[in-house]
């Protein structure tokens, strides 16, 4: 009871207990569970989303949010189709432009936040609607696709042994952004200036600075995950990734960062990661439909958060009573 | 422009500016579409943002306490085809005995959002993000693949948006659109003039300083997401009236509509400042845009939400830059009108 407790009061203590019962239960269900095949398969279904996670832990311990990101997705997935449907440019060149024009998105919505000092919740809903707008004026109701082959084939073939493009990208993202909030003096600035903004300007921190790069950055990862969406997918429509933010916010506060900024660590995120994909992975094994799984992972979120504060607040009130007597 | 800086408020300044955006909006319009100007296209704007006042509301309720509902659109889903269900089932029941069905289906879908954030301490978009899903998830399970059609409504019921309640030539005045502002503006009067209402301003700009003074808190935000969850069950049932048709995805989106029209009427998502007849300026300007652009020559309908998008960007910075010039310009001139009968104490004092 009390080894419970004590691992209850960690959160990724939490989120490894509830991982491990996750996996037993898939692993006593289901006989395919246990394959590389559909660990593989896993990681795949949602690996666009994955990545954003990480740039969007970034954001939200740094006391900001970014509704926009899976608008940004959908308008970088479609200027490379229309740029590809018009013959404008070299396909490669294309992918750079939509990055570029996805790190300019996250520019003008960062200058209005960091340099205006206007509320990102606010900024990045217009950017929410602006963005998926501008997708629509590109494509209009068209669905464009017919991509060269290289371009489907990374976004859906193995490229190194069985692991596709995306997973090798998310690897490689996940392990910098570790080093990175760890470590490296950037991640020490964001985790500072979620705390108290106006003491990590007092301690000399360039906080316009640092909130500005979050921003472009986090839509050029955006960016990138809607170009790998679009080779995964084959074609890009106007609704590409429509709605991916909820699910990208949900991965980051079940991970235990706090909404309020902060505090937060990618450990957690990335269990919470695990959690969900896991989760899903099961529920579709065991037939349950996508929108009961949506439903299941809302209530996990409400409960990740509920369960803890109800715990401590039982324990207080014992000890409180105890203190009395 | 000194007295008329000292009389209005800066929020009122807001207002009219508000006000000024959609008459210029309005005669911009007008030079560029035929027959804008027409009795046909004030019943068209009105009877679509009825349902944007009243989430603009409900959400401006929530918001003023530092909170957020994302949750309404799920709310409006399943008021709107829980009470259609009922009406089908049972189509001799009166009309006020639906709209509180789809009251109180409201309200009690939000008083879960209010409890959860309120006692349970738990952020309030986490929650509503979580309610957002699980509320879509349970009418999905619940309705199969059935759709609510307009067939098996009552005649009331279809009737109901081209009931008029005042008209003139061209020129009606729907009965949902007089029945939204009305809301407004009585939940205006008594978020000014009674106790309820100054203590939601009070918890949202200090909540700090609200609990010192013993407000209960957790009381208010319960009372304000309940009132919240009851005003989208009533959108919920004027969405029903409104398109007779209802599948599961009913209402969705409407949350950041609702986020929207109050953040552009300049509710302050910090809480604790804000007005609802704002709000209702907010919903106006959107739905008039809204509907304009989808009928303005040489712009396609693709180009809509980017320029909706663009709006509310324009409208926050804007809003945010004067409001704090004018609010700096109020306050000095406030204090030099104080300051000005009475001479400074220290100099009949000196020697």
């Amino acid at each position: 009871m009390r080894l419970s407790l004590k691992s209850l009061r960690s959160w990724e203590g939490l989120l490894l207990v509830i991982l491990i019962a996750v996996v037993a239960l898939n692993i006593a269900l289901s006989p395919v569970y246990l394959g590389v095949g559909n660990f593989i398969n896993l990681f795949q279904l949602s690996i666009e989303k994955i990545i954003v996670a990480l740039i969007m832990a970034f954001v939200i311990i740094n006391g900001e949010i970014d509704l926009s990101v899976a608008s940004v997705m959908g308008f970088a997935a479609c200027v490379v189709a229309v740029v590809h449907e018009n013959n404008a440019l070299p396909f490669a060149a294309a992918v750079a432009l939509a990055l570029v024009v996805g790190a300019l998105a996250g520019l003008v919505q960062g200058y209005f936040v960091a340099h205006m000092g206007l509320p990102s919740l606010a900024v990045t809903l217009a950017g929410l609607i602006g963005f998926r707008g501008m997708a629509r004026m590109l494509v209009e109701d068209r669905s464009i696709g017919d991509f060269p082959e290289w371009f489907n084939a990374l976004g859906q073939k193995p490229l190194l042994g069985p692991i596709p493009l995306a997973l090798l990208i998310f690897v490689g993202m996940a392990v910098i952004a570790v080093i990175v909030l760890q470590s490296a003096a950037f991640g020490r600035y964001v985790t500072v200036i979620g705390n108290n903004a106006d003491v990590a300007r007092y301690s000399g921190i360039d906080v316009k600075r640092v909130k500005l790069s979050l921003f472009v950055l986090s839509g050029l990862v955006a960016a990138l995950a809607g170009v790998l969406l679009a080779a995964r997918l084959g074609a890009v429509r106007a609704s590409t990734g429509e709605g991916f933010e909820l699910d990208i916010i949900t991965m980051v506060l079940l991970g235990g960062v706090s909404i309020f900024g902060g505090s937060g660590s990618l450990v957690g995120v990335g269990l919470s990661i695990l959690i969900i994909l896991n989760m899903r992975n099961g529920l579709g094994l065991a037939n349950v439909e996508a929108n009961t799984q949506t439903g299941i992972i809302g209530a996990l979120l409400i409960l990740s958060v509920l369960v803890p504060n109800l715990v401590n607040g039982l324990r207080r009130a014992r000890v409180g009573r105890a203190g009395h007597t | 422009m000194e007295t008329l800086r000292r009389v209005l408020r800066p929020e009122q300044i807001r207002e009219l500016s508000l006000a000024l955006i959609i008459f210029v909006a309005v005669a911009f319009f007008s030079t560029q579409i035929e027959n804008y100007l027409s009795g046909r296209f004030f019943v068209r704007v009105s009877t679509s943002v009825a349902i944007t006042i009243v989430l603009a509301t409900a959400q401006t309720l929530v918001i003023l306490t530092r909170n957020i509902d994302l949750s309404i659109g799920s709310i409006v889903g399943v008021a709107a085809y829980v009470t259609g269900q009922v009406l089908g089932a049972n189509p001799e029941l009166s009309p006020l005995a639906a709209i509180t069905v789809a009251l109180i289906i409201g309200a009690g879908l939000g008083l879960i959002n209010g409890l959860l954030v309120a006692y349970g301490r738990v952020p309030a978009i986490i929650v509503t993000l979580g309610t957002l899903a699980i509320y879509r998830t349970w009418l999905i399970d619940y309705a199969g693949a059935k759709t609510i059609t307009a067939d098996s409504l009552p005649q009331w019921l279809v009737d109901l948006p081209r009931l008029n309640l005042f008209s003139s030539g061209e020129l009606d005045i729907r009965g949902l659109f007089v029945l939204a502002v009305v809301i407004a503006v009585l939940i205006q009067l008594a978020l000014n003039y009674l106790p309820w209402g100054r203590r939601l301003y009070a918890i949202g700009s200090n909540p700090e300083a609200a609990r010192m003074a013993g407000l209960p808190a957790p009381r208010l935000v319960v009372s304000a997401y309940a009132i919240c969850g009851a005003l989208a069950g009533l959108a919920g049932f004027m969405f029903l009236a409104r398109f007779g048709t209802i599948t599961v995805t009913a209402g969705q989106g409407l949350e950041l509509q609702a986020v929207a029209a109050a953040v552009v009427g300049g509710v302050s998502t910090a809480g604790g400042s804000g007005t609802l007849l704002g709000a209702l300026l907010g919903a106006v300007l959107i739905d008039t845009l809204n509907q304009s652009l989808t009928r303005m020559p040489g712009v396609s309908e693709f180009w809509r939400d980017a320029l909706l998008g663009l709006l509310i960007l324009v409208a926050v910075a804007t809003d945010y830059v004067l409001m704090q010039r004018l609010r700096r310009l109020w306050i000095v001139d406030q204090l030099k009108a104080r300051a000005a009968p009475t001479p400074a104490p220290e100099e009949h004092h000196a020697p």
